[in-house]
């Protein structure tokens, strides 16, 4: 999708290309430019409070020209996904969709926001995925506290010991029969991902 | 008979393993077919989808793949697979572009998918394929007297409320008179437990989950009722958390939802793992006992 205004600085105007390929390519994701900057994606947002930047202003500060600071937000990753926007949005706005565009657009720029490393942690999920064909959850909260936080994988260990005793937390990962087939999959996806 | 592929998701192999015994213990006494679908891998859940879209899609069509070569389709309980699954199958769907670069990726490991496959959610199974005539008529232990909150969660219901309401979804609120308990009045039956803002972002998760807990009690549920397994553990094992932050003494058992099917058909709470449970469902549990409550 082209911009009808183009006078954005180089790097503005990359972000913006990359926004736009990631926008059109999943259903109504065109449909961000009918905003009408009504804010009930911040009202019935739960987090919303908690955002530097809330929702509606993240598509009013996108019109402006200021994506970066949209990426340099903490907002893109504190979207839970619980798509309560997307199903709200009097304009058909696909929100949550479009935060995960946001979010994607700020891995591949990596652009993020500092003392902020939420996004680790899906870098961690997806080398999980890679390396078993599932989700590890102990290593993926090990691996993520082990690089934001230290200091609270301590005090987690208590909870990890109830769940533990139940039998509900997997000490060892549990690989799949085939994994050299999801690994061939994402090689092969990936190749797609860098246009 | 009705079959389907089951597709459990790796929370249902380990945290949420009750939620996995209930499930496939309630369908075998329903007389419905869970057949696992060999070797399935991770759906990607939400984390993928943040870092690269068309691998996310791409590993989740691989169990789609699979389904399709047993002919059947995938019953998911976890919401959030559920979801996925779902969103998989819709975006294959709707961009030919996609769908070809998707089908060359699971070329890579001899798979092709076209989209025949239907994702449903058990509980979307039991109320409106199995039926609730069909339940009722196989309920041996009512659970009259129990008030139960029946929380949806997000995942189940949107984006694109396949089977229920969007904000009122009912479906479980119909299952839980079906089987003699009382849903009560619960107002935040859709709305989010911050799911893996647990982990990343304790503060905002702990304050929304004490909403969903302060809801329950308002309301004089016994037990809340979910049917996620980030639902379930953020609620249940963070509760102790959440009365220390805010001065609270809630002591709310969480179930999944099968649990409470499990019990009225007469199914041993051992053998649905519901000794696994941090906060014992004692008024659940002494029903399957035949105590009279």
């Amino acid at each position: 999708m082209a911009e009808r205004i183009a006078p954005f600085p180089k790097a503005e105007a990359e972000l913006r290309a990359a926004f736009w390929e990631q926008v059109s390519s999943f259903p109504d994701g065109h449909k961000v430019t009918n905003c009408i900057q009504c804010g009930t994606c911040t009202g019935t947002c739960p987090v919303s409070y908690a955002m530097d930047i809330t929702p509606r202003q993240t598509i009013a500060l996108f019109r402006a020209g200021l994506l970066e600071e949209i990426l340099r937000s903490r907002t893109i990753w504190l979207c839970a996904s619980c798509y309560s926007c997307t199903v709200r949005c009097p304009s058909g706005i696909k929100i949550t969709d479009t935060m995960y565009a946001l979010k994607r657009v700020a891995m591949e720029k990596q652009i993020h926001a500092p003392h902020f490393p939420v996004h680790t942690l899906s870098k961690a999920f997806v080398k999980n995925v890679y390396k078993y064909g599932r989700n590890y959850e102990l290593g993926l909260g090990i691996r993520y506290f082990l690089k934001s936080n230290i200091v609270k994988l301590f005090t987690l260990s208590g909870f990890g010991l109830t769940m533990m005793r139940r039998g509900r937390l997997g000490l060892l990962p549990k690989k799949i029969r085939r994994v050299n087939e999801v690994r061939a999959i994402i090689n092969r996806a990936n190749q797609f991902e860098e246009i | 008979m009705l079959e389907y592929a089951y597709y459990p998701g790796c929370s249902l192999e380990c945290t949420a393993a009750s939620y996995d015994k209930s499930i496939r213990e309630v369908f075998k006494a329903l007389g419905v077919g869970l057949k696992e679908i060999e070797d399935w891998n991770c759906c990607g859940a939400t984390m993928y989808m943040s870092v690269k879209k068309i691998v996310g899609y791409a590993i989740s069509a691989r169990n789609l793949a699979l389904a399709q070569k047993m002919g059947m389709d995938i019953c998911a309980p976890c919401s959030s697979c559920y979801t996925i699954l779902r969103k998989a199958n819709r975006h294959i769907e709707w961009e030919p572009k996609e769908r070809e670069k998707i089908n060359e990726a699971l070329a890579a490991a001899n798979l092709s998918y076209d989209t025949t496959i239907a994702i449903k959610h058990p509980l979307d199974i039991l109320v409106n394929e199995v039926g609730l005539d069909a339940i009722k008529a196989k309920v041996v232990r009512p659970l009259d007297g129990i008030k139960v909150a029946p929380y949806y969660g997000c995942q189940i219901v949107r984006p694109h409320g396949q089977f229920d309401d969007v904000d009122d979804p009912v479906t479980m609120d119909k299952l839980l008179s079906t089987l003699g308990a009382e849903p009560v009045y619960y107002p935040s039956k859709v709305r989010c437990c911050g799911g893996m803002l647990m982990t990343t972002q304790e503060d905002i998760a702990l304050k929304l989950n004490n909403c969903l807990l302060q809801a329950a009690a308002d309301n004089g549920a016994d037990m809340i009722a979910t049917a996620c397994p980030l639902c379930e553990m953020n609620l249940e094992a963070y509760q102790g958390k959440i009365n220390q932050r805010f001065g609270t003494k809630f002591n709310i058992p969480i179930v999944y939802f099968s649990h409470l099917v499990g019990v009225a058909l007469g199914i041993s709470p051992k053998a649905m793992g519901i000794d696994s449970l941090i906060i014992p469902p004692t008024k659940l549990t002494a029903k399957a006992e035949g105590v009279r409550i």
